[in-house]
């Protein structure tokens, strides 16, 4: 269970980017975020691994106050909180199968990786999470030799290497075509059913949140405005969330 | 377009500045001394064209000659009753008209029968001695295609009743060209300037690189640490390496009497290696999926120290047999000692580094087990205790910081004043070590590694300023002209320039992986190795590239201070106005330049 209590972001330039925001995801949940750019969705979702240092409030999961967190402990958080990103981040001019090995780094002993070496258990692991995802083949390619599509899927397999128990996604299809963000919204939906992983995952499109997310939570201008199923968002609802001139497509 | 009128206070302002321009160029002909009249002078003119055309003849290539050295029997003046001599007509000869002169008549000399186009003097040999080396006057004979020359020459002032001589020796070039010494040296000069500017490029590479994370701010700024784990950390630095000399020094006093046998050099350093790799695997697993208990870690803690204990002797063995097996194969390689001496050598280097090791080791051992102690104690007891805790390591730390630095300026300076250089700085240091803590919050973050990098930035861009020639005539001090100071001066500016230069490579890097890899529970040397050395790898060997391209060209010029390399002769050469001979090695410069600049535009090519 992950409790978001009065959470609060101030950025340097006094930028209220988050403003007491509080919520509740039971476990193996699929939460969509939603709200307009810059409402606070993407640091709300950094926050909770911390990524982004939060200025006040706590973020408890199964009752440790992640807040509070030394490096020590937070590394261990961090490890089974896998994330997923609108633009993939995958390191380009490393091998596909290194970017995959990768999401096991939160285990691996550092001074091992001083002689890029992973055990031979993970390797074997990075290759099966990537016929998972169904891009086996292209464990060698380099990174930047993939497509858009072959990108996520790659950063999906990378988030579980982690054996996560929560997956963070932020914007995981924005920058994707709508059949490949259907394969990859199907993917983290699979996570979510089969490994029973909670997934928070901010979306733009509201077809895509009625499709696959269990529970909504809408954030705007950091506040949080709407929380509830995807069905009970009506009209009325839907200009709380967006503002006034927005109007419902598709 | 402006449609403004022409104004006469524009005009004026342009007039102005037209007027202010010409009165600084006049200004910097005068400073700069132009001065065509220079030019004109006859003697520099002469001198000028003389020189020019030894730079454009270089002492490449010369033949081997034979000389064919005539004397003809000469009187002057004119004697009364001796009989004029005649020439000798069987072979080469020369035959003077009139066949005696007064002093300071001039005469005509031809020649006969010499080699074809071939050039020598002619020349007055005074005294009866036929052999005499020593002559007077000079004129250039050059024969044609018969071998036939004539000239006109003035008879010196050496009146002599005896016979004197006219002795014309014309050279000729016999075979085929071949290298002159001046030539061969050139050669092993360049030779040894392309070396030097490697291995300084090599060495400087290896070290700009670690101090290129240390100074690029975008990895820094993250790094923040409560007051008692930095004045902890600070306080374990010195300890540690103190400690780690101290343990090395044991452990070579101890291993020093095993070392000299190269039997078992050799098992050692083979034995050490698998012992060491199977306690490693243990005491670092590769993936700990658990938390480890306290005892395991404290039992893994000592069994790495032991590990590292058995680490240098095995860096004492493997130094010493380095140089035992050189020493022993040296005199039996032929022309390829120098292999044996380069083992030698590497095994002193090795030797050399190894406390220099053992310090960082310890040091940064002790620094990082303190800084996390440091960390737990803010961590975990309550504010007031860690309020005190700091008051009193800052205040330690503090004056121990400053105590070093005194110590340092005490060394540079010899004040001899213990209240400057000890109790001034120790008291002031903890002063300012309690300020710190009293003015901070006991459990707030400092910018640790803002800090450090501007530490890093400004030590860089001091030793970044000054100029790897003055650089150089310090290192000459230190360890004599030739090449190695070359190296060490080169290599002390690769690694400050290119650090600069490397980190500002890390600072541009895409941050997008960087957050994916930190998200993934990475620590930060994980980070850097999967996230941003990855990206770095192209700028990284471009710039090593056009560092070495520099460095070559550097390394020519070293030697003008005693660096070594080519430079040494050139200047020497220019000093001795013996231009042909600077012309070689200036071309040989020319040469290796364009080279190394084509050959990296080509390795850049293919590896970027």
């Amino acid at each position: 269970m992950l409790q978001i209590k009065n959470l609060t972001k101030i950025y340097d330039g006094g930028v209220k980017a988050l403003d007491n925001v509080s919520f509740d995801v039971p476990d193996g949940q699929f939460l969509a975020v939603i709200g307009l750019s810059g409402s606070g969705k993407s640091t709300l979702l950094r926050c909770i691994n911390r990524l982004i240092e939060p200025t006040d409030g706590q973020i408890l999961w199964n009752g440790e106050d992640i807040t509070k967190a030394t490096p020590e402990e937070m590394r261990r958080i961090r490890r089974k909180i896998g994330m997923v990103f609108q633009h993939f981040n995958l390191v380009h001019r490393s091998k596909v199968i290194t970017n995959v090995l990768a999401g096991r780094l939160g285990y691996t002993n550092p001074a091992w990786g001083l002689v890029n070496r992973f055990p031979k258990s993970d390797i074997e692991k990075a290759i099966k999470q990537l016929e998972r995802v169904g891009i086996a083949d292209k464990a060698n390619h380099r990174a930047d030799e993939l497509s858009g599509g072959q990108q996520q899927r790659v950063g999906i397999a990378r988030a579980l290497m982690q054996d996560p128990e929560m997956i963070l996604a932020d914007e995981p299809v924005a920058s994707l075509d709508p059949v490949l963000a259907h394969s990859i919204m199907k993917h983290l939906e699979d996570i979510n059913d089969s490994d029973g992983v909670t997934v928070l995952c901010s979306l733009h499109f509201l077809d895509l949140v009625h499709r696959y997310a269990d529970r909504v939570v809408a954030l705007n201008q950091g506040q949080l405005v709407f929380e509830g199923l995807p069905k009970e968002i009506d009209d009325k609802k839907f200009k709380d969330i967006y503002g006034r001139d927005a109007e419902r497509v598709g | 377009m402006n449609n403004q009128k022409a104004s006469p206070w524009k005009s004026i302002k342009l007039g102005l500045s037209v007027l202010f321009g010409l009165i600084v160029f006049a200004y910097g002909f005068q400073i700069t001394k132009v001065n065509l009249e220079e030019l004109r002078s006859e003697t520099r003119q002469e001198s000028l064209v003389r020189v020019t055309r030894a730079l454009a003849n270089p002492d490449l290539f010369e033949y081997e000659r034979e000389e064919a050295v005539i004397n003809q029997p000469f009187y002057t003046p004119c004697p009364e009753n001796a009989t004029v001599p005649t020439s000798d007509e069987s072979g080469a000869y020369i035959v003077v008209t009139p066949a005696c002169a007064n002093p300071g008549e001039i005469v005509t000399v031809e020649g006969f029968n010499f080699a074809p186009y071939s050039i020598g003097p002619v020349r007055f040999v005074p005294g009866s001695d036929i052999t005499n080396i020593v002559t007077l006057g000079r004129e250039n004979a050059e024969t044609d295609g018969n071998g036939h020359f004539v000239l006109e020459m003035e008879i010196p002032d050496r009146p002599s009743d005896d016979v004197q001589y006219i002795r014309a020796t014309i050279r000729t070039n016999v075979g085929s060209p071949h290298l002159t010494k001046t030539a061969y040296d050139t050669w092993e000069k360049i030779v040894e300037t392309v070396f030097l500017a490697l291995l300084a490029t090599v060495f400087g590479t290896l070290f700009a690189v670690p101090l290129s994370f240390i100074a690029a701010r975008n990895l820094m700024k993250p790094v923040r640490s409560p007051l008692t784990s930095l004045s902890f950390s600070l306080l374990g630095w010195p300890i540690g390496m103190a400690v780690g000399i101290f343990i090395v020094r044991l452990v070579s006093q101890f291993i020093a009497p095993f070392t000299s046998n190269l039997l078992v050099n050799i098992l050692l350093v083979l034995i050490v290696p698998a012992l060491l790799s199977v306690v490693i695997r243990w005491a670092l697993p590769e993936e700990d999926t658990t938390i480890p208990t306290s005892g395991l870690r404290a039992t893994r803690f000592i069994v790495l120290v032991i590990a590292t204990l058995i680490g240098f002797v095995w860096m004492y063995q493997f130094s010493a047999l380095l140089m035992n097996s050189g020493n022993l194969i040296a005199p039996k390689l032929g022309v390829f000692t120098f292999l044996g001496y380069f083992l030698v050598q590497i095994g002193d280097i090795f030797q050399v580094s190894i406390p220099v090791v053992g310090a960082l080791a310890a040091g940064s051992v002790a620094g990082n087990f303190f800084g996390k102690l440091g960390q737990n104690i803010s961590e975990k007891l309550n504010s007031g205790t860690v309020k005190i805790i700091n008051l009193v390591s800052s205040a330690t730390a503090g004056a121990t910081v400053f105590g070093l630095i005194g110590w340092l300026v005490e060394w540079l300076y010899q004040l001899g004043r213990p209240e400057y250089t000890q109790t001034g700085p120790i008291v002031i240091g903890a002063l300012l070590g309690l300020l710190l803590a009293l003015t901070t919050k006991p459990k707030d973050t400092l910018p640790t590694g803002l800090v450090i990098y501007y530490v890093t930035r400004t030590i860089l861009n001091t030793l970044r300023s000054v100029e790897a020639l003055v650089m150089a005539i310090v290192f000459v001090i230190a360890v004599g002209i030739g090449p190695f100071a070359g190296v060490m001066a080169l290599g002390l500016h690769t690694i400050v320039s290119l650090a600069k230069l490397y980190s500002e490579q890390v600072e541009s890097i895409q941050a997008g992986p960087l957050e994916a890899i930190t998200a993934t529970g990475a620590n930060r040397l994980q980070t850097i190795i999967y996230a941003v050395v990855p990206q770095i790898v192209p700028p990284y060997i471009s710039y090593t590239m056009y560092r070495w391209d520099i460095n070559v060209r550097m390394s020519t010029i070293i030697g003008f201070v005693g660096g070594g390399g080519i430079g040494f002769l050139l200047q020497q050469n220019i000093n001795l106005l013996n231009y042909r001979a600077a012309s070689a090695q200036m071309i040989a410069i020319a040469i290796v330049v364009s080279l190394m600049d084509y050959i990296s535009s080509v390795m850049r090519e293919k590896v970027v």
